[in-house]
């Protein structure tokens, strides 16, 4: 996945944030990052702190928020918790899904000083 | 992954020249909501710690951009499609083979995306249908900005007619362009019988995110053990219900089947 293109979005809506409210210092970031999204979570961490290393986001901490995956499964005819995207539905092995939840991909907010 | 392909957009060119910033990139941001920390306990003499909470998605600038692009078609009635797959599966001869077959029907204009040459646009141009060429340099797929400098080239050429078909060419990779809309109806998967029938599996999110997945180049069959109905199957397990369409540029299976696709898809744009 897009990584270091994905990683310049967070990063711009960090510093613009940090920017509008005065902030010398971000301390942290809380990404959310369902179960399913289409990104690799350390891939992405490391390209943050690169591109955010000359900015006011340098050094910042990340936290990362995993939301479960939610598919509703047609056999089954309730909501299940497949193990990944292609994963066949965890009780009757069914592949007849409907993700519903766990492909988001947020910043949730930020600490600045 | 691509930490190496180091996608900037510096080195995009549209039909060979450097793209230019849009007036919307230089518009200022969206608006934060700036929230009081919780419990925070004010130290005296320490800046205390604040929290501001952003909750913004992440490619919610490209998504706002695609937005608007569907808004615009729309109003003009025009289908559009994003063409994904891997490199070499059959898309550009896939699009020049329905051009031809598709001439006379309503008026057609083509998106290439590759990261170098304007050699798929000219291939497209050949057949007598405007395309423009997206040269992402490294970038390895089609974001909704280049695609709405392309739609501003097309209309410049006067080539964005209502009522037509619009074909967007993307960058052939599996991965990216799963995540990128580009204001597209449907994303169409095109999976050429040379490829292997697992690769709805190694690579989900791309069949998940199509519409319609085309098994191209079908005229191969006979001399390979690729299993049509295996790669169907894989295919529905990520995407439950996906349409197929099989299909060869070589002789006339599946034509009469994607022209219909095609013509019902104009026939339901801008309503
Ligand atoms: N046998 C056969 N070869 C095809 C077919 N479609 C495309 N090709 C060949 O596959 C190669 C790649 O095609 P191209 O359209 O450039 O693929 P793209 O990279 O996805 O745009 C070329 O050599 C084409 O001639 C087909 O239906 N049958
Ligand atoms: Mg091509
Ligand atoms: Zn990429
Ligand atoms: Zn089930």
């Amino acid at each position: 996945m897009h990584e270091l293109m994905l990683a310049e979005s967070v990063v711009r809506l960090v510093e613009d944030t940090a920017r509008q409210a005065g902030a010398k210092r971000v301390t942290r970031v809380r990404l959310a990052l369902g179960a399913l999204a289409h990104v690799d979570p350390d891939a992405l961490l490391y390209c943050c702190e690169l591109v955010a290393r000359d900015g006011v986001a340098a050094g910042a901490v990340y936290e990362v928020d995993r939301p479960a995956a939610e598919a509703w499964c047609a056999n089954c005819l309730r909501i299940v918790v497949p193990a990944a995207a292609g994963a066949s539905c965890p009780d009757c092995g069914g592949f007849e899904l409907d993700i519903r939840a766990g492909e988001e991909m947020r910043v949730i907010d930020i600490a600045v000083a | 992954m691509c930490t190496t392909c180091g996608c900037g957009h510096g080195q995009v060119t549209i039909n060979g020249r450097a793209a230019r910033p849009t007036r919307s990139d230089a518009a200022p941001r969206a608006g934060y909501r700036a929230v009081a920390p919780l419990d925070a306990v004010h130290a005296p003499g320490l800046d205390a710690e604040r929290t501001l909470r952003i909750e913004q998605n992440i490619l919610a600038d490209n998504d706002a951009r695609a937005a608007r692009i569907r808004a615009q078609l729309k109003t003009q009635g025009i289908f559009a499609l994003n063409l994904v797959s891997s490199p070499g599966s059959g898309k550009t001869s896939l699009l020049v083979e329905t051009l031809r077959r598709w001439a006379g029907r309503a008026p057609a204009a083509v998106i290439e995306g590759d990261q170098q040459t304007a050699n798929d646009a000219e291939r497209i141009r050949a057949t007598g249908v405007p395309a423009v060429q997206i040269n992402t340099g490294k970038g390895c797929h089609l974001d909704a900005r280049m695609v709405a400098q392309a739609l501003g080239q097309l209309q410049e050429e006067g080539a964005l007619l209502d009522r037509s078909l619009l074909l967007i060419e993307n960058v052939g990779n599996l991965v990216c362009p799963a995540a990128f809309d580009l204001g597209e109806a449907h994303k169409v998967a095109i999976l050429s019988v040379t490829e292997g029938e697992d690769k709805p599996l190694k690579y989900p999110d791309m069949f998940r995110a199509a519409d319609l997945m085309i098994l191209s180049k079908t005229d191969l069959l006979p001399y390979l053990d690729f299993d049509a109905e295996a790669a169907i199957a894989m295919a529905r397990q990520v995407r439950p219900g996906l349409p197929v369409i099989r299909l060869s540029t070589r002789d006339d299976a599946g034509w009469a089947q994607w022209l219909d696709w095609l013509g019902a898809g104009l026939a339901r744009a801008g309503a």
